[in-house]
């Protein structure tokens, strides 16, 4: 059979595609963005959208599948606690079509603000729950997915995480089901879910759950490998696959598909033939607390759980008492923090508000402009989830008044950050006459995850132009005042401190929006770079000020230079800041 | 077979080791490879990996296992020491690409490659532009480590056939 190489992502999109799925909605986040990316790329057959947020997500898709379509919503782990809420309550409600809720987990950290497990999501909300460990099961097993959850009326939490999301490994694919849609039948007593029917419900979601707890023990989303070794583990996941790596040849295993519910039956099998055996879990003791509660202490279980970062094979051999052999050390290397890209808006934005430094205490949001946290900049001191950038300041200034602090408090967050959830904390600010500043840093795209249309955009993921929804417009429509809504070129060092100065000075809400488009979009390349003249410079590393990666200082010669001309958009902050009237700007060639 | 791609965000390091890794599939190999982005795209520290060979299960390595560590960046080259086997060579470009902390003055950069670690320099940005695009680095390096690991990766014809070329005809007359 013809295998190609695709990454977990991909494999989720097209094992969907091959299910028949219609509707798919998400809000892009690191590592679960290719899933709709790629989804899009069968718009043929299935209305692909990102929604404002993971909660929108979930909703589409649930009236998808109540429709009668096979519906998909996909996530990053923090975006399931957005839309915890609808989760819970589709949870009871169960589906039409089949619908599955991608949660791509982030072991590690690697683009996120915490590293939560969200298998402990599945039993809390009554979902069904399978888990992938390589590209061929994402395929296989968000195919049977769909089964699960039309046989058994659950929605089912498909749980990756970034290693399984980001590698790539080979992958034979199929053809797309010809599953007629169901029809949609007025059932308020299924989903309407009023305390009657809920309570009813609860009932037939405890029962579902019970079946499918019994079809799992002969499921093949299950598997035992029979071993004659020294150990016998139990695993889901891309922990399987590092424990494959580890253990020595001969060892058993009890592979998880459907780790919720985890069938009592196999386990009792599988500890009956081996004595004791080893759970090993990734993040929360999720597989060995399951164990342990079908009546296993430690006598038959022993429970290896990695809390805290990324498993991998070799964190495993050293439990298994092997030591590694090392090269050389570590080497003394500066670290190499991401940074703002060279001509990004946001340093403008930046650079003005730091020069306010000692009269502001600002908040951050999710996005690229987090990057605004590190020196020089130091740009602001709490960041938490997306949309809190304008609800924490609205404590927080109550605390500094409290205390008789007079600095101003601030909230930053981008555009796309804004349509998500900012906007239900603004009208608050505004509802309540906060004394707050708050920025917008709209760069009419979402950049962090990799430029995703927004509600702020022309086009939508499958490229069709839709309404583009005014950001100005939503502010005004709160009632704030139109001379306390400020907009500025955050490039315009002038205009932009000058906007600063007067969120500083007002009392009450006042609103920045800041507006230039992310430099890396093709239309906001300028097709030019800086460049600097020696003679004119006098090596005053006033342009340095700015932080940006594309300027360099020749110690020696003790002048600046452009030391990386593909990268500069000609942004024109550097030449603001040069004292001497050296910076200058090429045509690219 | 371990190897470790690594550069900053930019430098078309991702690519290069998905580009390899389809030739690898074509050359009847189970291929895995492991990418982490997100915020390395931000001029930080990009990490691939692949691994190939009969079977594979994990996709990603541990300190102390790569075969080839193939750096598109100096600091970047001895920041990975770490990965290699013993035995293990870094093949790496003598490129240097200042983090922040060094623009900032508040660091050093390396510049001496460690002598101790079995290496091989290619110089693929100079001879990229000598070739009409620094940009193609990162093929100039393809064409070297396919060298290398003995195989031909079949490239589609929208990447510059000369600078792979240039590559591999690096490994032959200089090694």
């Amino acid at each position: 059979m013809n295998k190609t190489i695709l990454s977990g992502d991909e494999s989720v999109a097209r094992g969907a595609w091959e299910a028949g799925v219609a509707v798919a909605a998400a809000y892009p986040g690191t590592p679960s963005t290719e899933i709709l990316e790629n989804i899009a790329r069968y718009k043929q057959d299935i209305y692909a959208t990102w929604a404002n947020n993971e909660k929108v997500a979930v909703e589409i898709a649930l009236g998808a599948s109540i429709g009668g379509l096979r519906a998909l919503a996909a996530m990053k782990h923090v975006g399931v606690n957005a839309a915890a809420d609808p989760i819970f309550t589709a949870g009871y409600t169960g589906v039409n079509g089949g619908l599955v809720i991608v949660s791509a987990d982030d072991p590690g950290c690697y683009s996120s603000q915490n590293e939560q497990d969200n298998r402990l999501y599945a039993p809390h909300a009554k979902l069904a729950m399978i888990e992938p460990s390589d590209s061929q099961e994402c395929l296989d097993y968000i195919k049977a997915a769909y089964e699960i959850s039309e046989k058994f009326d659950l929605v089912v939490l498909f749980r990756m995480t970034t290693r399984v999301c980001h590698s790539k490994s080979l992958v034979a694919t199929g053809e797309r089901s010809k599953t007629l849609p169901k029809s949609y039948e007025a059932k308020p007593e299924k989903y309407a879910m009023l305390p009657v029917n809920a309570k009813r419900r609860h009932i037939a979601v405890e029962n579902a759950l019970k079946e499918l707890a019994d079809y799992a023990y002969s499921s093949e989303l299950n598997r035992i490998e029979d071993g004659k070794g020294e150990f016998s583990v139990i695993c889901s996941g891309m922990t399987y696959q590092h424990c494959k790596e580890a253990f020595p040849e001969g060892t058993a295993f009890l592979k998880f598909g459907i780790t919720y519910p985890l069938s009592r039956k196999l386990v009792d099998k599988f500890i009956k033939a081996h004595g004791h055996v080893i759970v090993v879990d990734e993040g929360e003791p999720y597989l060995a607390n399951t164990v342990r509660g079908f009546g296993y202490d430690n006598t038959y279980i022993t429970a290896w759980t990695f809390t805290q970062g990324e498993l991998d094979a070799g964190r495993i051999r050293v439990k298994l008492g092997e030591g590694r052999t090392l090269s050389l050390p570590e080497q003394n290397v500066p670290a190499r923090p991401p940074v703002l890209c060279a001509g990004c808006p946001h340093r403008g934005f930046y650079y003005a508000m730091n020069k306010r430094k000692n009269k502001l205490v600002a908040v951050g949001d999710i996005g690229c402009y987090s990057l605004g946290v590190s020196a020089p900049f130091n740009g602001f001191d709490i960041a938490i989830c997306m949309g809190s950038g304008f609800s924490i300041p609205i404590g927080l200034s109550k605390a500094l008044e409290a205390q008789g602090d007079e600095r101003r408090v601030f909230g930053i967050l981008g555009d796309s950050t804004f349509f998500h959830s900012g906007y239900n904390s603004l009208v608050d600010a505004v509802h309540q006459n906060a004394n707050v500043c708050l920025a917008v840093l709209d760069n009419s795209i979402t950049a962090m995850t990799g430029h995703q249309e927004n509600a702020g955009t022309e086009l939508n993921l499958m490229g069709y132009e839709v309404p583009k929804i005014s950001i100005e417009r939503m502010i005004l429509a709160t009632g704030l005042s139109p001379e306390r809504l400020l907009t500025a070129d955050p490039l315009d060092l002038q205009a932009m401190t000058a906007a600063i100065d007067s969120g500083i000075a007002n009392t009450g809400v006042t609103v920045i929006v800041t507006k230039r488009p992310c430099a890396l979009l093709k239309e906001a390349r300028s097709g030019q770079h800086a460049s600097i003249d020696s003679e004119k410079c006098i090596g005053c590393k006033a342009c340095m000020k700015a932080a940006c990666p594309s300027l360099a200082f020749d110690a020696l010669g003790r002048k600046a230079y452009v030391a990386d001309s593909d990268a500069c958009n000609n942004c024109g902050l550097c030449a603001q800041l040069c004292k001497s009237g050296a910076i200058g700007a090429e045509v690219r060639v | 077979m371990n190897l470790l791609f690594t550069g900053v965000g930019g430098q078309g390091t991702i690519l290069t080791t998905k580009l390899l890794s389809s030739a690898l599939a074509e050359s009847g190999y189970d291929v895995k490879m492991s990418e982490i982005h997100g915020m390395s795209q931000r001029g930080g520290t990009v990490l691939t990996q692949l691994k190939y060979g009969d079977k594979v299960y994990a996709p990603n390595i541990t300190e102390g296992e790569a075969d080839y560590i193939i750096a598109f960046e100096k600091s970047e080259a001895i920041r990975a020491i770490p990965w290699l086997k013993p035995g293990g060579t870094v093949v790496y470009d003598e490129r240097e690409i200042l983090p922040m902390p060094v623009l900032l003055g508040k660091a050093e950069y390396p510049h001496d490659f460690p002598q101790s670690v079995k290496s091989i320099l290619i110089p693929a940005y100079k001879l990229a532009a000598e070739l009409g695009s620094a940009r193609d680095q990162n093929i100039v390096m393809l064409g070297a480590i396919a060298k290398l690991l003995g195989i031909e990766a079949a490239i589609p014809s929208k990447f510059n056939a000369a600078a792979y070329k240039a590559g591999g005809t690096y490994i032959e007359t200089n090694s």
